[in-house]
């Protein structure tokens, strides 16, 4: 059983997985967020690779990761930050979320082995197909225990959420409606909960985990009522622009959520 | 052969470039239309209307104009075809009057597109206005204030122009931004993008919807020179879209030598540059893996041109497998031999080409075509949209 099983299996539900985006606001921030985001009480942590068109997501994000790409982050930097981070953070499950080209010119198979040297134990990477993951990819994921997580839409197929439920052996990030991160909800209520309970109802093998727009404790509240707990990024990136302290803001933040 | 150039595979590669890389919010609308294009533009009902529109709305069959001033210049016989006669100026109504067909049977109400020298938004806003559709371009907020007469144009017409404010501000952003339109809007919407780029199918759809230019070429060469077949065409190249046209049925003509011609900038070593064949790496960028100008890190770089119909850091993938294999010979043309091949085609033959256009008529010189080589250069567009450049660089052009 992987990290990101035993904490599902731990906790069950009210899951809070912490996106936030490596190198911002400053170069050296990434470690210190961590253990603050880990010792704040989230379930999981998500780091993002900088990119320089993030497709998938909204402003707040790509504006973080122009800042980050800005301070010098790369690959090789957040790798060397992620050296020893499991002697500082053991048990909290650690996410790589991405675009593929960055990926691609790393290279597939060093930057598998170098997140697994980290004990990164899963990685996201919205851009990267299915078909192309299974031809091309599972086989050095799997070498390397990585897990992959594949988004999930109101608009995914019955037979291709069964599909992407076999894939992995992580979680579903079930995106919660039309847009890219950080946006509003704007779907009539019951219109995102038949959604929700369509998903549910399919008794899938993975846990799920909800994102894109949740932003407080209400939104994660209600998240957690379809699913075995939510995802936050952008508000969390909010809550981390123009402080002093970044460490001490994401841990205000999430206390906010979680209180 | 597993593919053809002018055939991807299923899954959209030419050679090692292509495919659908995109974020699972846009794989259902992807999916939908690579699904459906084929059969739909098989249709009889819908070649008789594409057919008709091109001929009535557009003005096709284009002429293809023997320039004997530019000839005798260049002791060869250049042919010019005549793009910037098409209604709105440019070859790009060609691929939106078709994709707006393509919208309609597909059910969709609401139309968005990127734009970067203004002529696509200019060619996809007037096509919904002629079929009563909602229209929405984005437009690099630096393309809006360089490319000003067609963002009056595009509103003229009834759509609704927003700024692109990230990155670079150019075409590149403005792709983004439609994308993230598309992601926010599933159902109702089609994208049409002005290229031959993006996720499969957009490179086969857009090639195969501006492959009139070639086809009508075909009989047109056949007519003044006696043979369907010329020794060279010549297109400028951005995103690709009018050299795939132009190129598309001598793809498989081993006799035609296929020139591209990119936009060297300020210099294709100075680090304002758009000539992504020579400065570019496998990579991917708005869901197609082609030759990428990139940093070692993988993150899209800037590209320069003053011409803002050509500074894209991609081609499509079907121009990297052409540059890859050798197919196509490419060229890149600087900003100022692009401005003085502006005056010399006004001077000489009393048309005033776009700035993108302009670049492929410097690089004839280059192509060592001999007397009795026939040269067919693509003239993708009309100069209007640059008078303003063309006023600012009046030291350099006259």
């Amino acid at each position: 059983m992987n990290r990101i099983q035993q904490a599902f299996q731990k906790k069950g539900k009210d899951l809070l997985n912490i996106y936030f985006t490596a190198g911002y606001p400053t170069l050296d921030a990434t470690v210190p967020l961590i253990k603050a985001i880990s010792a704040a009480g989230a379930d999981l942590i998500e780091i993002g690779m900088p990119f320089s068109d993030p497709l998938a997501d909204g402003p707040v994000i790509q504006q973080s990761s122009t800042v980050a790409l800005a301070n010098g982050m790369n690959m090789r930097v957040l790798f060397s930050q992620l050296k020893n981070i499991r002697q500082e953070v053991a048990e909290t499950p650690i996410l790589l979320m991405g675009y593929l080209n960055p990926v691609m010119q790393f290279g597939v198979e060093n930057f598998c082995r170098e997140a697994a040297n980290a004990g990164v134990d899963g990685v996201i990477l919205p851009d990267l197909p299915l078909d192309d993951y299974v031809a091309e990819y599972q086989e050095t994921f799997r070498k390397y225990n990585l897990r992959p997580v594949f988004l999930i839409t109101p608009q995914t197929a019955p037979e291709r959420i069964r599909r992407i439920d076999e894939l992995t052996d992580s979680f579903l990030y079930l995106v919660s409606g039309p847009g890219t991160t950080g946006g509003q909800n704007t779907q009539a209520e019951g219109v995102q909960e038949a959604y929700f309970q369509r998903i549910e109802a399919m008794n899938l093998r993975n846990p799920r985990l909800i994102g894109f727009g949740i932003g407080d404790k209400a939104s994660f509240q209600k998240a957690c009522q379809h699913a075995e707990g939510a995802i936050i990024g952008s508000a969390l990136i909010r809550a981390l622009e123009g402080v002093e302290d970044a460490p001490a803001a994401a841990t205000r933040f999430i206390s906010s959520v979680l209180k | 052969m597993s593919t053809t150039y002018q055939q991807p595979t299923e899954r959209g590669y030419y050679g090692q470039f292509g495919g659908a890389f995109i974020p699972e919010m846009l794989y259902p609308n992807v999916e939908e239309l690579r699904q459906n294009y084929l059969d739909i533009m098989a249709e009889p009902a819908f070649q008789e209307e594409y057919q008709q529109l091109l001929r009535d709305y557009v003005g096709r069959p284009t002429p293809l104009f023997e320039a004997k001033r530019l000839s005798e210049k260049y002791n060869t016989r250049v042919f010019l075809k005549r793009e910037d006669l098409c209604h709105t100026g440019a070859h790009k109504v060609n691929n939106t009057v078709g994709q707006i067909l393509l919208a309609k049977r597909l059910g969709k109400t609401r139309i968005i597109a990127e734009t970067g020298a203004g002529q696509h938004g200019v060619a996809t806003a007037t096509v919904c206005a002629l079929m009563g559709m909602q229209c929405i371009v984005y437009m690099g907020e630096i393309d809006m204030e360089r490319q000003k007469p067609n963002v009056y144009r595009m509103r003229l017409l009834g759509a609704e122009v927003r700024a692109a404010m990230s990155g670079s501000r150019t075409l590149k952003d403005a792709t983004n931004e439609a994308i993230r339109d598309w992601i926010s809007n599933p159902v109702d919407t089609h994208y049409i993008i002005g290229s031959v780029v993006g996720p499969h199918p957009y490179p086969d759809l857009v090639a195969r919807l501006q492959a009139v230019i070639s086809e009508e070429m075909r009989k047109q060469l056949l007519e003044k020179t006696g043979s369907e077949l010329p020794n060279y065409v010549v297109a400028c190249v951005g995103g690709g879209s009018n050299a795939a046209g132009a190129f598309y049925h001598f793809l498989e003509e081993p006799s035609v030598n296929l020139v591209a011609v990119e936009a060297a900038g300020h210099g294709v070593n100075s680090g304002h540059s758009a000539a992504t064949s020579v400065l570019g790496k496998p990579g991917i960028i708005h869901g197609s893996r082609t030759l990428l100008m990139q940093d070692e890190d993988g993150q899209i770089t800037e590209p320069y041109s003053l011409s803002a119909g050509l500074d894209y850091p991609g081609i499509g993938p079907l121009h990297a497998y052409l540059a890859d294999s050798g197919r196509a010979r490419f060229i890149s043309i600087e900003d100022e031999a692009a401005l003085r091949a502006v005056a010399e085609l006004s001077r000489l033959e009393g048309i005033i080409p776009a700035l993108e256009t302009a670049h492929a008529l410097a690089a004839l010189g280059q192509l060592g075509a001999g007397p009795d080589d026939v040269v067919v250069v693509n003239l993708s567009g009309r100069g209007d949209k640059d008078l303003e450049t063309y006023l600012k660089y009046a030291d350099t052009i006259l």
